[in-house]
């Protein structure tokens, strides 16, 4: 029956040159129909316009390692701001010679971030490994153990301050979340409309509210004597702002539960609090972990409000910087590193909860 | 030992009377703790003599705010400097929320585009801008006004009639004529109009499945009648240009350089948000529907408007209701760069008065106004446009 299957010899046509490759790619991105081609030509045009102009100023005219008054001449930018200023804008006011400490803190909170990356790693032994980590960086900040000088908290700023408030805020606020969010679901009223108010209350008003109160506010609330200095305060409100943010989210994650996982539960003899710890918190909270990133994420840019109560976060110091009269008016330069250090953070963390998302929805199909 | 009936329960364990206990002892940690910090604060307030109650209010406030939409001087009583602080954040708030709105669905739509060079520019546009924390940009901005634009003398001017400068943005308007009033008024009247069609012409498509081209009607009596009052006025012309007196311009309209840079930078920064939501409203609707609207005929405009549409708002509008609020809310960093809004203003009562709870409440106050009054607009929304199962 070999004959039944024609075997016949034709020449393979190949597509048009105009439909393959870069001429091919361009025709059907970028110049399909009248309307698509006059918006690349004009989005191409503007792009000529400001690209090559900025690359100049940036990268071409610029200086990087040049004093202040050096600077005043010239046309393009003044990076050597940054480089000049670099240990205060990200160290504030710590002990100049000590300045090894923090940076190494930072090395080691960035490993752990790093390290945890990966959801194979998720043990409980990383779980120690974090307070570990926690403990040394405390330590490593504020000294007097182990022959460390220690260094008063207030001295604290720059970039240290602003991942601690930020990582602090979120291990603190989420434990906080989640009592909150279950009491939103409790049965008993007391409990569900004390988180009710709470939560809505705080996310109804803006965070600097919470800050004005801690600066100014909280003072007044402690009996005569007991102070708690500045950075612990401010902590304690991104802390209790963020926790409400959080119990939105978590709450989130306990309504996509089947009512089948309680009554499952329930027909175990389960009582409550093991329903919820061994049931329903770990199927909930796994479900949330994307959106509680994205808390993180505006948790980090939220800690910059706190340049408005007067810590010496990275914002602040890059501003002091910039009220030296060597450095005053370079302030482009100044605020484009800023920018670009939270854009690594945020961006860096938005890409992992990306990648997570996919994850977990590939684990669902399955 | 007996069986215990169900009535001799111990109460520790009977789940309705250990809900009682449980949440009496709630109530009263929590009151324990209200007291603990009331009693300190009345101590504390008493020891530094600080006053207590809203009487400040009625005060001169003896501080000037550089920009008001009422009448205000130094002379004004603190509760009048509130009030121009509060109009002053709806004022950058409302302008900022309807360019938001503008550009964020642009971004939205450019993000979806077919053509890959906007598509790409407007994801780099929406990553960028969510990255960088909204105080940063607020400081950006307002340090380009001071550092790129000439004092008054030397001021650019791009077109005629405009001019910048490091005192601000001042720009020709029509001269004050009566007209505008009626315009106004006119304007008002042409929406009212439109939406009286709209209902009319939706209870008839639904009664007889007649269409009538609503969306164009309704553009040309919004832009037509206006149009013809200002005619019928005489169609005055007449253009109040600024002009440089002393070190300021006077005449046409001045925008402080706060002002602008508090507006600019809540509107980029909160149009990356909404480009997001419209995004991901627009990608909620399956494929499948534009394919069974053309199928039974629709022509393009038509599907848009009576299938994509109602379907993406649904998605659409919670997110963007929450952006508007957040706008709101960031609108409260102002503080940080001197524009006059309502945080600011009660900055400067706390500091002359001393009285900071009644101030920081009265800003906690403010906002949850807002945002109790957006999330009931939210829940009405919500109940109006929830799909009805059947």
């Amino acid at each position: 029956m070999e004959e039944s299957i024609q075997r016949t010899q034709t020449d393979e046509l190949k597509p048009s040159v105009t439909s393959v490759g870069a001429i091919g790619w361009a025709r059907s991105n970028l110049f399909n129909g009248v309307f698509n081609s006059i918006l690349t030509i004009v989005t191409l045009y503007l792009l000529w316009e400001i690209i090559p102009p900025l690359f100049q100023w940036a990268f071409i005219d610029s200086v990087w390692h040049t004093t202040g008054k050096a600077c005043r001449g010239i046309d393009g930018a003044c990076w050597s701001i940054i480089p000049t200023n670099l240990r205060f804008i990200i160290f504030g006011f710590f002990p100049y010679e000590s300045q090894w400490r923090p940076l190494l803190a930072m090395f080691i909170l960035f490993g752990l971030l790093f390290y945890s990356r990966d959801r194979k790693h998720w043990t409980k032994y990383l779980g120690y490994g974090w307070i570990a980590g926690l403990f040394v960086m405390g330590l490593l900040m504020k000294g007097g153990l182990f022959g460390l000088t220690p260094v008063e908290s207030t001295q604290w700023g720059g970039l240290p301050l602003t991942l601690l408030l930020s990582v602090f805020g979120l291990t603190a606020a989420y434990p906080l979340g989640v009592v909150l969010a279950l009491g939103r679901q409790s049965k008993m009223p007391g409990v569900k409309w004390l988180s009710v108010i709470y939560i809505e209350l705080i996310r109804g008003v803006p965070l600097i509210s919470l800050l004005f109160m801690s600066s100014i506010i909280f003072p007044l609330f402690l009996p005569e004597g007991i102070t708690i200095n500045k950075i612990l305060r401010a902590q304690v409100a991104i802390i209790l702002f963020t926790a409400a943010y959080i119990a939105e989210v978590v709450r989130g994650g306990l309504q996509g539960m089947s009512r089948g996982q309680y009554e499952a539960a329930e027909s175990m003899g389960l009582n409550y609090y093991l329903t919820m710890r061994l049931v329903i918190l770990p199927q909930a909270l796994k479900i949330v972990i994307p959106p509680t990133v994205s808390i993180l994420i505006s948790a980090f840019k939220d800690t910059s409000l706190v340049v408005i109560i007067a810590l010496y976060d990275v914002l602040k110091t890059t501003q002091s910087v910039l009220s030296n009269p060597e450095w005053m008016g370079f302030s482009r330069e100044a605020y484009i590193f800023v920018a670009i250090l939270y854009f690594l953070g945020c961006f860096s963390m938005s890409n992992f909860s990306r990648k997570l998302e996919k994850e977990l929805s590939a684990g669902e199909q399955q | 030992m007996e069986d215990s009936l169900p009535g001799s329960v111990p109460f520790w364990l009977d789940p309705k009377k250990r809900a009682i206990m449980f949440q009496i002892a709630v109530f009263a940690m929590v009151g324990l703790l209200a007291y603990y910090l009331v009693s300190n604060t009345l101590i504390n307030l008493k020891k530094q003599s600080i006053a207590t109650g809203f009487s400040f209010f009625h005060k001169e406030s003896s501080f000037e705010i550089g920009e008001s939409l009422i009448s205000y001087s130094a002379a004004s009583s603190y509760g009048r400097a509130l009030i121009v602080g509060a109009l002053n954040t709806l004022k950058v708030s409302f302008i900022g929320i309807v360019i938001t709105v503008i550009l964020g669905a642009i971004l939205g739509v450019a993000r979806l585009s077919s053509n890959w060079l906007v598509s790409r520019l407007s994801s780099i546009y929406i990553e960028v801008m969510q990255d960088i924390p909204i105080l940063l940009q607020l400081f950006f901005w307002y340090a380009m006004f001071y550092e790129t634009f000439p004092g008054p003398r030397q001021a650019l001017s791009p077109i005629n009639g405009l001019f910048l400068c490091n005192r601000g943005v001042a720009f020709t308007v029509p001269a004050a004529n009566p007209a505008h009033k009626y315009m106004f008024l006119s304007l008002i009247l042409a929406c009212v109009v439109a939406y009286v069609i709209r209902r009319w012409a939706k209870k008839r498509q639904d009664e007889t499945g007649k269409i009538f081209p609503v969306f164009s009607i309704s553009i040309g009596l919004i832009i037509g009648t206006p149009l013809v009052t200002w005619l019928f006025f005489g169609a005055p012309t007449k253009m109040d240009i600024p002009k440089l007196v002393g070190f300021n311009f006077t005449g046409g309209i001045t925008l402080s350089p706060e002002f602008i840079s508090i507006l600019l930078g809540l509107i980029l920064y909160t149009a990356a948000f909404v480009a997001e939501a419209v995004r991901a409203g627009i990608q909620s609707v399956s494929k499948g529907q534009r394919e069974a609207a053309m199928a039974i005929g629709l022509r393009p405009p038509l599907v848009l408007n009576l299938v994509i549409l109602p379907q993406a708002l649904r998605v659409i509008i919670p997110p963007l209701t929450s952006q508007m609020l957040n706008l709101t809310k960031n609108s409260s960093l102002a503080v940080a760069i001197g524009y006059p809004d309502f945080v600011s203003v009660a900055n400067t009562t706390i500091n002359q008065t001393g009285q900071s709870i009644e101030g920081v409440a009265l800003i906690m106050a403010l906002y949850l106004i807002f945002s109790l009054s957006t999330s009931a607009f939210m829940n009405w929304y919500n109940k109006r446009v929830a799909l009805v199962e059947r």
